[in-house]
């Protein structure tokens, strides 16, 4: 159960975990765009934001593997993209004399696979450098302007760092009930997708009831401590901007004017 | 059911071969033979619980990793039939109330049952489903039809239990069962371990931090560390290496104790770790007089 990382968190002391997370998300947010901004069939593109992606692995310290890893989470959604290209897309000539694969279907299946990659490795290196609760101040931080429009934004980040802080909890009570039931004989590997079903109730019911006894076990220590909401609450980590989220953000500016100059430098033509 | 363990190693971190793979289980080697009343003693995070899991294949044995027999069957064999090994060997958690679910305690101690053995009738289900309630000492008329969220802490327990011994296993393995129960419960089920030893369950092997209750009821004992087995004998004899006991961050139960101030003052009492075999000896040597 503890193989799913989820948000897959790797601390270290680096620059880059060192980053403002608002800054982060926002400048994830402007790679991706920088992705997109590849003109169909432009690869260098590609290969600029693939240098972005090993300078900041190289600079946060992670290692390189751990990175590629995330692809694979997505690899059945890529290959399947890749495939419905190349069977689909009829433009160029066919690869062979009377072929039923087009030289277009293959560059444009290359460009669909390179494009949701580089997207994922970016949103990767977010999670892999930002901890579960940096990201929700990060969110809070960035949504702060819906405060004007009354939308609950501090509750809202807090039901998100609850949410994110119970996932390992909760996989670890689901493992721990479904050893307990199994040793009661329960089935979970029954080839009857009914019989699969009905046999997660012994396992929902209490992990719901267990869920409920944590809400408010939560609920009583954070009463105990007087919370009460946004209303005059300080911050034990105080969100700053330091010279780093700058040469960050210029770094990623550079790579946006890097991606548009590259769109006009050499593309490949079917 | 004799369960013989040689030298099982166990990873979390899978299969990868990693130079820092730090090993749950270490080599560890244990015979347990039929009968017994065994205990498990160990520091938290030393193994204990992995290494109960693996006696019900829970935690499947791995290729090259160890051997593990439980009476005839071979868990090292890929057709070994875990079904009929699991209704053989029950286990009960740490918290074993938090895996009640049915919406009746009848339901709920049926489960296990019905899962074995899907061939038994409706009257011979309800037969088991009574007899094991009363065992755990529960009253049955007056439970069967009511919610198992409706009890008490240590009446849910029992029903728990009621619901692992349902279907007559031969080796009752208990992961730390007595754990946040008051003391007159946990005397209570300590009595009702005993009885269930005594005339249902030919085997138990018992998990737990409580070195009173280890040397009360056990015959004999494994202390786990880092993964490993460092000693295992009789509860005397484990309970007589003290280096090892307080190496491992153990203790020594009550009786220990007593015998070790009685030496000081030059009184030597040889007996078991029992607290009934203590008094017995003290009573013996000074006549019932104080
Ligand atoms: N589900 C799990 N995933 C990864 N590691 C685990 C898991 N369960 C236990 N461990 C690790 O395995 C080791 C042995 O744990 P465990 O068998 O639970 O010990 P004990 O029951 O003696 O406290 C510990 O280092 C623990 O952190
Ligand atoms: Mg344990």
């Amino acid at each position: 159960m503890r193989d799913v990382s989820f948000g897959q968190y790797y601390p270290s002391f680096s620059a880059v975990h060192k980053l403002n997370p608002a800054i982060k998300i926002l400048l994830s947010i402007a790679y991706i765009v920088a992705v997109f901004l590849v003109q169909p069939f432009y690869f260098l593109g590609f290969l600029a934001c693939f240098t972005y992606i090993v300078l900041v692995t190289a600079v946060a310290k992670l290692p390189f593997f751990r990175v590629i890893k995330s692809i694979r989470a997505i690899l059945f959604f890529v290959v399947l993209s890749a495939v419905i290209q190349v069977f689909v897309n009829k433009t160029g000539s066919p690869l062979w004399e009377g072929g039923f694969i087009y030289t277009g279907g293959l560059i444009s299946a290359a460009y669909i696979v390179l494009r949701i990659s580089m997207i994922v490795l970016g949103a990767s290196l977010l999670t892999l450098t930002t901890s579960p609760v940096e990201l929700a101040d990060g969110i809070e931080f960035l949504l702060y302007p819906l405060k004007l429009i009354k939308f609950p934004v501090h509750e809202f980040a807090l039901i998100m760092s609850i949410a994110l802080r119970f996932i390992p909890t909760l996989l670890d009570e689901t493992d721990r009930i479904i050893k307990a039931q199994k040793a009661r004989g329960a089935d979970f590997e029954s080839k009857n997708l009914f019989k699969r079903a009905k046999a997660m109730i012994p396992v929902l019911i209490p992990l719901l009831i267990s869920s409920f006894r944590r809400a408010d076990e939560l609920a009583d220590a954070m009463d105990s401590r007087c919370y009460s909401g946004s209303k005059n609450r300080t911050k034990y980590k105080k969100l700053t901007f330091g010279w780093g989220d700058l040469i960050a953000a210029l770094f990623t500016a550079g790579l946006i004017v890097g991606v548009v100059f590259l769109n006009g430098v050499y593309g490949v033509t079917v | 059911m004799r369960i013989e363990v040689k030298d099982l190693r166990f990873s979390y971190g899978g299969t990868k071969k990693r130079k820092t793979e730090k090993y749950a289980l270490d080599g560890v080697s244990l015979t347990i033979e039929e009968g017994e009343f065994f205990g498990i003693i160990g520091q938290t995070g030393s193994g204990k619980s992995t290494f109960v899991q693996h006696l019900n294949g829970l935690i499947p044995l791995k290729e090259g990793m160890g051997e593990i027999k439980v009476g005839n069957y071979d868990l090292s064999d890929k057709r070994v039939n875990l079904k009929e090994l699991r209704s053989k060997v029950g286990m009960v958690f740490q918290y074993p109330e938090y895996q009640l679910f049915a919406e009746t305690v009848e339901e709920d101690v049926a489960f296990g049952v019905k899962n074995f053995f899907p061939e038994k009738s409706a009257e011979e289900i309800k037969d088991v489903v009574k007899t094991a309630i009363e065992l755990v000492g529960l009253d049955y008329p007056a439970l069967k039809d009511k919610s198992p969220f409706e009890l008490s802490g240590g009446q849910k327990r029992r029903v728990a239990i009621a619901g692992v011994i349902a279907s007559r296993p031969e080796v009752l393995v208990l992961d730390e069962p007595a754990a946040g129960l008051d003391p007159q419960g946990k005397k209570d089920f300590l009595e009702l371990l005993e009885r269930l030893h005594k005339d249902f369950v030919r085997t138990v092997v018992i998990v737990s931090h409580d070195m009173d209750l280890v040397a009360e009821y056990c015959d004999g004992a494994a202390v786990f560390k880092d993964g490993k087995i460092i000693k295992r004998g009789t509860t005397e004899e484990v309970f007589a290496d003290r280096e090892c006991i307080f190496k491992s961050g153990l203790d020594l139960p009550v009786v220990e104790y007593l015998k070790e101030k009685l030496a000081e003052k030059g009184e030597k009492i040889a007996c078991g770790t029992k607290i009934s075999e203590f008094l017995d000896a003290v009573t013996q040597r000074w006549g019932g007089k104080t």
